[in-house]
């Protein structure tokens, strides 16, 4: 049986909960909060990523590695983003309160967030969404990634590890220098295989053959992946062909982040049946064999 | 606060009593806000539109964000009406706060059979999103027009006993006409507005932003224009005006009741600070406490208009 790392907050619990805190009497409390967090730290990992740590609220802190945030960019010169822009977790600390980001400045949102220096206030808004379930007969996990999927799974290492996991990371950029979170599995014992365009090594075939050493070592008992949809087929492949599990993180345009608007709806192949579903509330982690690129 | 401070914040909407006047707007709320705010801290809950037709919605992107506010073409992904009595209605029957069920539907008497159907214990009260093509004028919304809203609005009159409101479209020349027309054909509130069509292009792609081409656009943006419908509006009709578009701030909302609003809803506001609808209710509080007025309903149509400063809009149309 899979452990729901995220309880609160599947597409069934909801309903529960809600219908629980009405009849119980019980005062009621959010479980999703905005709030003002202190800036304690943002600063650049490589020519294209910042790293963000925050000071927050004890609900914020206790998020789960695969949830998001949504965050209140402040306005770059020039520019003003409207909406909220989701944030995977990067890192969470609940006895310091803190979390963390990993972030690509791409757009005014994240233009805005570039300007933020220690001290000053973001308003964040989570934790959001379901994130990673982890079993726990799993003896070893593969973590596949690239872009600001590396971001993603990041938090994964350092769950694994208390739950008693080995992890494989396969880290996929474009440039070694672009790779980010090494050091971070590094520390939590993890091994990394890193494959890059510019030496030629992360091409799917090659992907592929790593992943299936891996399997054939016994040390892949589920796959998770983010930030790919090539590689996410390529595990979708072997999964299918090998009889395992995994979980794929996947990204949309977000507007609410907490199952409002239906802006942010994906394509799964449940059973057969396309169905739709909202990535920041019925996700954003999906079964791997459900997700559609 | 609210035990203490005796300010009276309930009103009332034509037949149907609200603790206070703030609501969400169709389509911005759904179940997951429970986690965020106190559901039996609001005036009422307003669902999503449904359809009786399985909809899929509008292609991607579905929204693009413009300075002050946002523009969506997110369509009515709707399941059908079964699927809303059994799986989102009980949700909202825990609570105490009135359920208000957005309906609409491609003909006049497709509206009228889905408020009867709709008109079950549980639902207090009916919203005719009539901002909607009709198959029946070559896709132009009912509520572009006085004639047609006028005759989806007595069609739905005869079909439902419920309290009965009519969302209007800002899209039109005269909205206080159609709000006329739905007054006289029996509706109990009009709700002033939904969004304003509106586009956007990508620079770089040289394509349209939204995946439908056009889409609506809400927030801060269309504030001063949607409050002066309110205010036109609550001067054509005496069935209450509810208040929508643009409203962030307990100001906001105070701004529309002293424009003629007797409630007002809350959409795009909820995408930026979730708990919105709660801080609101709150300052309308606080500034009742602050200006000594005992109750919410006293602002409603408050603002003071000396006759000599009737407007002269004129200037703003030479042709007329
Ligand atoms: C659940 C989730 C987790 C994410 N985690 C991370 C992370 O940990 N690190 C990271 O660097 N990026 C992450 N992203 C992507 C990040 O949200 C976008 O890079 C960011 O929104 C870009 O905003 P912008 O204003 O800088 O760019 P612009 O291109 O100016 O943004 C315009 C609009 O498009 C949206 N948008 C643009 N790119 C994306 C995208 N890839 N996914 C979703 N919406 C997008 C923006 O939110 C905004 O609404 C995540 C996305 C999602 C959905
Ligand atoms: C994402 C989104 C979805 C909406 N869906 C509906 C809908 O289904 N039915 C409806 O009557 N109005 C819908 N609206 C319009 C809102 O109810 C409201 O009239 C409008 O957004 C203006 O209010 P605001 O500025 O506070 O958002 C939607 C608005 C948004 C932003
Ligand atoms: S972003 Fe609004 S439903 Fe997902």
């Amino acid at each position: 049986m899979s452990i729901q790392l995220d309880q609160a907050h599947t597409t069934a619990m909801p309903i529960a909960t809600a219908a629980g805190s009405a009849c119980s009497g019980a005062p009621w409390k959010a479980s999703i909060v905005a709030e003002l967090a202190e800036v304690v730290r943002n600063e650049a990992v490589n020519a294209e990523y910042r790293h963000l740590v925050v000071n927050c609220s004890e609900e914020a802190a206790a998020a789960q590695p695969g949830q998001f945030f949504q965050l209140l960019c402040p306005q770059p010169a020039g520019e003003q983003p409207f909406l909220r822009r989701p944030m995977s977790l990067y890192g969470a600390d609940p006895d310091r309160r803190q979390v963390e980001f990993l972030y690509k400045v791409t757009g005014a949102g994240t233009r805005g967030l570039d300007t933020l220096k220690p001290g000053d206030r973001l308003d964040i808004m989570g934790p959001l969404g379901v994130g990673f379930a982890l079993d726990p007969g799993w003896r070893h996990i593969v973590a596949v990634g690239r872009g600001a999927g590396l971001a993603t799974l990041a938090p994964l290492a350092r769950a694994a590890r208390a739950n008693g996991a080995q992890v494989t990371a396969v880290f996929s950029a474009r440039r070694p220098d672009l790779l980010v979170s090494v050091d971070l599995f590094h520390r939590h014992r993890a091994d990394v295989i890193a494959v890059t365009d510019s030496e030629q090594t992360s091409g799917p075939a090659n992907v592929e053959r790593i992943l299936r050493r891996l399997i054939a070592d016994g040390r892949c008992d589920a796959f998770f992946t983010c930030g790919s949809s090539r590689l996410m087929r390529v595990q979708q492949r072997l999964a299918r062909e090998v009889g395992l599990p995994g979980q794929v993180a996947m990204e949309q345009q977000m507007a609410c982040g907490i199952g409002l608007c239906y802006c942010c709806v994906r394509d799964f192949n449940v059973n057969g049946e396309i169905v739709n579903r909202r990535v920041c509330w019925d996700g954003p982690v999906f079964d791997l064999m459900e997700a559609l690129p | 606060m609210s035990a203490a401070s005796n300010v009276d914040l309930s009103v009332s909407i034509g037949g149907l009593t609200l603790r206070n006047p703030v609501m969400p707007a169709s389509g911005t709320f759904a179940e997951g806000l429970e986690k965020v705010m106190d559901f039996n801290r609001l005036g009422a809950f307003v669902t999503k539109t449904i359809t009786r037709e399985l909809r899929a919605g509008n292609p991607l992107p579905r929204v693009v964000e413009r300075p002050g506010g946002l523009i969506n073409a997110i369509g009515i992904p709707s399941k059908g009406v079964p699927y809303f009595i059994e799986t989102i209605m009980p949700h909202y029957a825990a609570y105490d706060t009135p359920l208000v069920v957005s309906i609409s539907a491609p003909t006049a008497e497709g509206f009228a059979s889905l408020a009867a159907e709709l008109s079950i214990p549980g639902v207090a009260a009916i919203e005719a999103n009539i901002s909607c093509p009709n198959i029946e004028e070559d896709g132009k919304a009912f509520a572009m027009r006085a004639e047609s809203t006028q005759k989806v609005t007595r069609l739905l009159r005869t079909a439902t006993e419920l309290p009965l409101w009519v969302k209007l479209t800002p899209n039109t020349g005269d909205v206080p006409e159609v709000a006329r027309a739905a007054e006289a054909a029996g509706a109990d509130a009009v709700v002033v507005a939904n969004t304003i069509l509106s586009m956007a292009i990508d620079l770089k792609s040289f394509k349209p932003c939204l995946g439908n081409i056009m889409g609506g656009l809400s927030g801060p943006a269309i504030k001063p224009i949607v409050l002066r419908q309110v205010f036109q509006c609550a001067k054509a009709v005496k069935i209450p005006v509810i208040g929508c578009g643009g409203i962030s701030t307990a100001d906001d909302a105070i701004e529309y009741m002293l424009a003629g609003a007797s409630a007002v809803q809350v959409g795009t506001a909820t995408f930026l600070q979730p708990a919105a609808m709660t801080t609101i209710i709150d300052g309308l509080e606080a500034f009742c406490l602050r200006r000594e007025t005992p109750r919410v309903a006293d602002l409603i149509r408050g603002v003071i208009i000396e006759e000599a400063d009737e407007p002269d809009l004129a200037w703003l149309d030479p042709v007329s």
